[in-house]
């Protein structure tokens, strides 16, 4: 991935920050909860829902177990149409592939379709290095990049702004990159969008080369398809006489007709609509229409890494409609950059550490981000189970273990920093399958009631009680109450308590020697 | 029929209340109830952190505790939760990797017998009118496991709606996480007590003096936050006020705080 997000601080970190912004919380939660009800009522609105759903994972599984077929299947097609196709490793790769062919056509400014992909590899830095200017076109994307900001969201990358913030951007910093803001710019949405029209209108009209990515490539007919709600993305993709997609080789589906599935989930999922504004498709070049050179940037930047991973590897059917990101708690109060990746909110926490390794203390703080609530798997159009991913990757970072790098089987080392929990949980492990050393480990805790305070000493405990109260012990466990209960029973005492023959035979006296049987 | 109660260690431990309230209830509906000394934890602190490992030995111990029972209940959905979703995937992982020890088996055993105390009380007694007594009001946080992983669905806001006295009041945004999430309410505390502070407010929003739910890790997050701000909320298990007749009444040890008409805060 890109050198964009290198160095920043682990994710609990950049977090503590975000929870205390008030804006940007108030910002979130607005965006967030306004989207989460429509996509559940657009959702709604179709009787067979988990039928497409499971059709979405379906088609997306078995392409993945066929990529190579359907690759080799996808560059024959995009070459008899006239593309031609690249293959990139990594993010360097394909950097400088599109850096080379855009230094081809001689010219130093591009227009862009909004793309994660061209985000995931930090694409416009890159260009900018070569001296090439690189125009975002998507408005959200336009006030990140006149901000001098990161995307916090998928979708809407400028969510975590607020209509005043976007207000000023546009006064402040379009003038600098081509027609200045209009004089006395209010916050109106549509005074807004039409300033950005404006802006925008020019470069479209100049622009020779154009970069994008893809939702979806066919790999039957070498079409690229893009689905946006705008219209920019289509100027892009079709004013400019260079057209370059940069796209994650895990966006394949084999056959035009899987379309059918995912273009009435993806719109419903992302932006609550039916069927979004703008679905632009095309299959190489055609004569008079459209730009006369087309080139394919296949991606793979640890994808095939990931593929390598029984588990993990559901990450990749992921069509980045962020319905997981609206619904997601820990994104709506944490903010996307503090994810410190191009994908945020809970596909980020699995796909960063899958495609970048956990080998960073940001990377190996991902797949804790995570209450493991699984509002994420409920929404997600193709069934990803995200919480399964988050423990599973979690086990990779407490202990290590053979993953696959680079194409290479290798053993990586528990990420530093988890020593002592390790030693815990082994105890604890221990104590617990040793039912008279759990009993004494309670009796302890019960009989030194007195000496817990209500605000936990220690790193760990202050992290719980600088907002929380500690639970106070009580007198007697249950398992105590349970013996004394049953000692009284077979005493023939009355203890007040009700029928307590309950148990009688089933547990004798013996409670803490081992089973019942 | 068999049933054991399954008590978790969050209960014994910390909320015993919580264990005899399922003996009483369930007594009173006329079920003989078993506990044996064998059991312990479900594994779930360790699992979910990524111990997966350290959880074997205990799928194997849970299995054995229970193998004299046709059931196993348990006033916490997601300890439920874990032995039904997770016990197989454990027991499938450790055979890829050419360690069976017999987990397959555990985990088979373990998993139909495992009710969570709702889905007991309704699926297999048949019953959401237990005859409790509990003349407060109430808001009930579904908690997130035995929400989406258990689907208990209806069945809590059903017993809770045939308790006499009982006023169940809404919370807003109920089916959002409450911010506990096991290790997360340390590993990220901010978050996670964020979350807790929006949890607590639409609580003490919806004016009730008790805050409900079926799981005491999540109400001993809630709770230490209620207890921090003082607030005239209180945590409640749903065993408890299932377990409370006019006859043998709730009793905590400090007195519920008034009615409010809520939303009273500034
Ligand atoms: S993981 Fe699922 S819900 Fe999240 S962005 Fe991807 S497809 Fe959408």
């Amino acid at each position: 991935m890109s050198g964009t997000y290198v160095g920043l601080p682990s994710f609990p970190r950049a977090a503590q920050d975000s929870t205390k912004d008030t804006r940007l919380r108030a910002n979130l939660t607005h965006a967030t909860h306004t989207i989460r009800a429509k996509r559940a009522a657009a959702v709604g609105e179709l009787a067979d829902w988990p039928a497409l759903r499971a059709a979405g994972a379906a088609i997306k599984d078995h392409t993945l177990r066929h990529l190579d077929h359907y690759l080799l299947q996808l560059e024959e097609a995009v070459t008899a149409a006239g593309g031609t196709v690249h293959w990139a490793a990594d993010a360097d790769d394909a950097n400088r592939i599109v850096t080379e062919l855009v230094r081809a056509t001689g010219e130093t400014e591009v227009v862009k379709v909004k793309s994660m992909a061209t985000q995931e590899i930090g694409l416009n830095e890159a260009l900018a290095e070569a001296g090439i200017h690189a125009y975002e076109t998507d408005l959200a994307e336009l006030i990140v990049q006149l901000g001098d900001d990161r995307p916090s969201h998928i979708l809407v990358p400028a969510i975590h702004k607020n209509r005043r913030e976007i207000r000023d951007i546009f006064t402040d910093a379009m003038g600098r990159w081509g027609r200045p803001a209009p004089q006395d710019l209010s916050d109106s949405p549509a005074e807004l969008a039409e300033a950005a029209r404006l802006h925008l209108r020019e470069k479209f009209l100049r622009a020779k080369v154009a970069v994008s990515g893809a939702n979806f490539m066919v790999a039957e007919t070498g079409t690229m398809v893009v689905l946006e709600s705008e219209g920019n993305g289509r100027m892009c993709l079709t004013l400019p006489e260079t057209l370059i997609s940069v796209v994650g080789i895990e966006k394949t589906v084999p056959s035009f007709r899987d379309l059918e599935v995912f273009l009435q989930t993806l719109p419903r999922s992302s932006t609550a609509e039916r069927m979004n504004p703008y679905t632009s498709m095309w299959t190489g070049t055609t004569d008079d229409d459209g730009p006369r050179t087309f080139h394919l940037v296949l991606l793979d930047n640890g994808r095939t890494d990931t593929l390598a991973d029984p588990t993990g590897r559901a990450a990749l059917r992921c069509i980045r409609c962020s319905a997981c990101l609206n619904v997601c708690p820990v994104y709506e109060r944490a903010g996307g950059h503090a994810y410190g990746s191009a994908y945020p909110g809970p596909i980020g926490a699995i796909l960063t550490p899958q495609l970048r390794g956990t080998a960073t203390e940001l990377d190996a703080s991902l797949p804790y981000a995570s209450s493991l609530c699984g509002a994420c798997y409920d929404v997600c159009p193709v069934a990803i189970d995200i919480p399964q991913i988050l423990v599973h990757l979690r086990e990779r970072v407490v202990q290590g273990g053979q993953v696959t790098l680079r194409g290479s089987r290798t053993t990586i080392k528990p990420a530093k920093g988890h020593a002592t929990e390790r030693a815990a949980m082994r105890a604890a492990r221990w104590t617990l399958d040793h039912p008279a050393a759990w009993r004494t480990t309670q009796k302890l805790a019960t009989r030194t009631r007195a000496l817990h305070p209500r605000h936990a000493p220690g790193h760990t405990g202050k992290a719980w009680s600088d907002s929380r109260d500690l639970p106070e012990l009580p007198a007697q466990s249950f398992r105590d109450w349970w013996q004394q209960r049953e000692r009284a029973a077979s005493a023939g005492k009355d203890t007040g308590k009700g029928p307590a023959a309950g148990g009688a035979g089933t547990t004798g006296p013996g409670v803490g020697e081992g089973g019942s049987r | 029929m068999r049933v054991a109660l399954f008590v978790t260690c969050v209960n014994d431990l910390l909320y015993p209340d919580t264990g005899r309230a399922v003996v009483t209830l369930l007594e009173r509906l006329g079920v003989e109830v078993g506990f044996p000394a064998a059991q312990s934890c479900c594994g779930q602190p360790q699992f979910n952190t990524g111990y997966r490992h350290e959880t074997e030995p205990l799928v194997r111990r849970y299995a054995a505790a229970f193998d004299d029972y046709d059931y196993v209940v348990t006033p916490s959905g997601s300890c439920a939760a874990m032995v039904r979703d997770n016990y197989p995937r454990i027991a499938e992982r450790a055979a890829d990797e050419g360690r069976d020890d017999g987990l397959a088996e555990a985990a088979a055993a373990a998993v139909p017998k495992t009710y969570e105390l709702t889905e007991f009380l309704v699926d297999v007694l048949g019953v959401t009118d237990v005859g409790a007594h509990f003349p407060h009001t109430v808001t009930y946080h579904p908690s997130c496991h035995g929400l989406r992983l258990l689907g208990l669905g209806e069945r809590p806001r059903r017993l809770l709606e045939a308790v006499r006295g009982l006023e169940l009041r809404e919370l807003e945004g109920a089916e959002e996480c409450c911010g506990f999430g096991g290790t997360f309410s340390v590993k990220n505390a901010d978050v996670s007590a964020a979350m807790g502070e929006d949890k607590v407010r639409h609580a003490l929003d919806s004016g009730a003096q008790v805050l409900c739910g079926a799981d005491n890790s999540c109400l001993m997050h809630l709770d230490g936050i209620l207890r921090r701000r003082e607030a005239p909320l209180r945590a409640v298990h749903l065993a408890e006020i299932l377990a409370s007749t006019q006859e043998e009444p709730y009793r905590p040890a400090r007195p519920l705080p008034p009615v409010t008409t809520g939303k009273t805060r500034p």
